[in-house]
């Protein structure tokens, strides 16, 4: 439950903007209807206000999950490229243009190239999915994500009999990302990985937008993927490269510190980090006084996702 | 009226408490960010820390400007690095596990950072209830030996800090150089007193 306490403007005061771009549609609308009620003219089926706002919600995930307050998950995001402080990404990632947007597609494919993300979003229905969010620094949100399955794009361009892992470039940009200068602690552009069969799994998304809304610039946009199961990091941002590969690919935060972050960063409380626990996670937006949430394995996915992992150690393959 | 209020005693701890009613200020407008109890929980210690830092930077002024004066706040800066100590722990425990022991238990065991934590809070504490006037004479010579032990404080502090991070270390690097020069001037003065003792020493002929 969220109890909100006393706030100065809160998000939902502000117009959004999509409805201040659409200000004259707005009016046009409303006279059209005005004139409607007249008996003039048949009423017209009142216009999405957001780009997303009439998608399907997905049969997967949850809608009984209670979604985290926007304003928090717009506002506190892991983004180093831009800054190491998570509210000031939100600032620097404007700068980002997105459109255009493409993805090139290599690798044991049979159909490698280029892809447009007008010609993905074009090509996929959309739909929303539910999902908890659990970062390797315990805390948790709940997201209504916007996207479709990465398993019917992988369809799509079909992998080889060779492809046993995918490869998630984020873009590099040095002049919008500043960090990406600063190669002390992470090399630069960002990667991460999966198995095929993780990728091809019905929860694992690319999502292009959250809220009913196209994603924001902070949280990954224009395309991004996300593993419910999976801690935070591996859901990569603002990808520009998807590549096929017969053996893992070394990630970013693996390669980084191999003993904090392994390659499958499945949600396991029974796992800890080596300097702090896994076992509770703080749910952002949560009022003070309020337990810190028990963590679930693979982020209460198992009935799901346990089949992938059956025969494996996961104290071995963290 | 209340000018016999206005000392210099009193602005001092004025001035130790901005930090407490800023924090307030910010969790009564709801101005904390999106993760609330963890932004209110490191922001004293980050306060702590600073008044930790605060107290060791009294004895080097002192010795290079030969000022005494500053000697009763070294105590006063030093439990308020004690109190703010005590609000970041009470935090963690009433805000952020409401008191589940047994995910504190878990917590703890699983979280090398935190005994590091605990160990520097437990030495603030002796440090704290042995920082009486009446205390200080009952311990005599052991007083002193006691109270050097927020060396061992300060570093504990400072790898506490650093181990609970993902990877931008630029803050704790930031007070562990801090740290190392009030450290670094204690092992110069120690080591010059040691040089002027000995000169003292008359040389004894064989």
């Amino acid at each position: 439950m969220i109890i909100k306490t006393k706030k100065q403007i809160s998000e939902n005061d502000i117009t959004d903007s999509a409805i201040f771009h659409k200000r004259r549609q707005l009016i046009k609308s409303s006279l059209v209807g005005s004139i409607a009620a007249l008996g003039l003219f048949p009423a017209t089926s009142s216009q999405a206000i957001t780009r997303w706002s009439n998608v399907a919600k997905a049969k997967v995930g949850s809608s009984a999950l209670t979604v985290t307050e926007e304003k928090i998950v717009k506002n506190y995001t892991n983004y180093y490229e831009f800054s190491y402080e998570k509210t000031q990404s939100t600032d620097l990632a404007q700068a980002l243009t997105i459109d255009p947007w493409s993805i090139s597609i290599k690798g044991e494919v049979e159909k490698p190239g280029q892809l447009h993300l007008e010609d993905i979003i074009k090509q996929f229905p959309m739909q929303e999915y539910i999902y908890r969010f659990r970062c390797v620094e315990a805390w948790s949100m709940v997201v209504p994500w916007i996207g479709f399955p990465l398993a019917e794009l992988v369809k799509s361009i079909k992998p080889l009999s060779s492809a046993k892992f995918v490869k998630f470039t984020t873009a590099y940009l040095p002049e919008v990302m500043p960090n990406q200068k600063d190669t002390s602690m992470l090399e630069w552009p960002y990667v991460e990985g999966l198995r095929l069969d993780e990728a091809m799994h019905p929860l694992t998304l690319l999502a292009v937008g959250c809220y009913g809304d196209t994603l924001p610039k902070q949280n990954g946009a224009p395309l991004r993927l996300v593993v419910p199961w999976k801690y935070g990091f591996k859901s990569i941002k603002a990808i520009v490269e998807i590549e096929f590969l017969s053996r893992a690919p070394l990630t970013t935060w693996n390669k980084a510190a191999p003993h904090d972050y392994g390659f499958y960063a499945n949600v396991n409380p029974s796992v800890p980090h080596p300097r702090w626990s896994q076992s509770s996670e703080r749910v952002l937006g949560s009022s003070f006084f309020s337990p810190r949430r028990e963590t679930e394995l693979f982020n209460g996915y198992g009935d799901d996702v346990a089949s992938l992992y059956q025969d494996m150690d996961l104290r071995h393959f963290f | 009226m209340f000018t016999h209020l206005l000392t210099l005693r009193n602005t001092v701890i004025t001035l130790c408490l901005l930090p407490l009613f800023s924090i307030l200020l910010d969790i009564f407008t709801d101005n904390l960010g999106s993760n609330a109890i963890q932004a209110l929980h490191i922001r004293l210690g980050d306060w702590s820390l600073r008044f930790l830092w605060l107290t060791l930077t009294v004895t080097p002024i002192q010795i290079i400007t030969n000022w005494r004066g500053m000697a009763d706040y070294r105590q006063l800066i030093g439990l308020f690095a004690f109190f703010y100590a005590s609000t970041h722990l009470l935090v963690y425990l009433l805000l952020d596990q409401a008191f589940q022991w047994h995910n504190i238990g878990l917590d703890i065991l699983e979280s090398s950072y935190i005994w590091f934590g605990i160990f520097a809070y437990l030495i603030l504490f002796l440090l704290a209830i042995s920082s009486p006037k009446q205390a200080k004479k009952i311990l005599g010579k052991s007083w002193k030996k006691l109270h050097r032990w927020i060396y061992y404080a300060a570093v504990a502090v400072i790898i506490h800090y650093y181990s609970q991070l993902k990877g931008n270390l630029t803050e704790p690097f930031v007070y562990s150089v801090i740290l190392g020069l009030l450290l670094l001037f204690r092992l110069g003065a120690w080591y010059k007193n040691k040089q002027l003792g000995r000169l003292m020493i008359p040389r004894g002929k064989k």
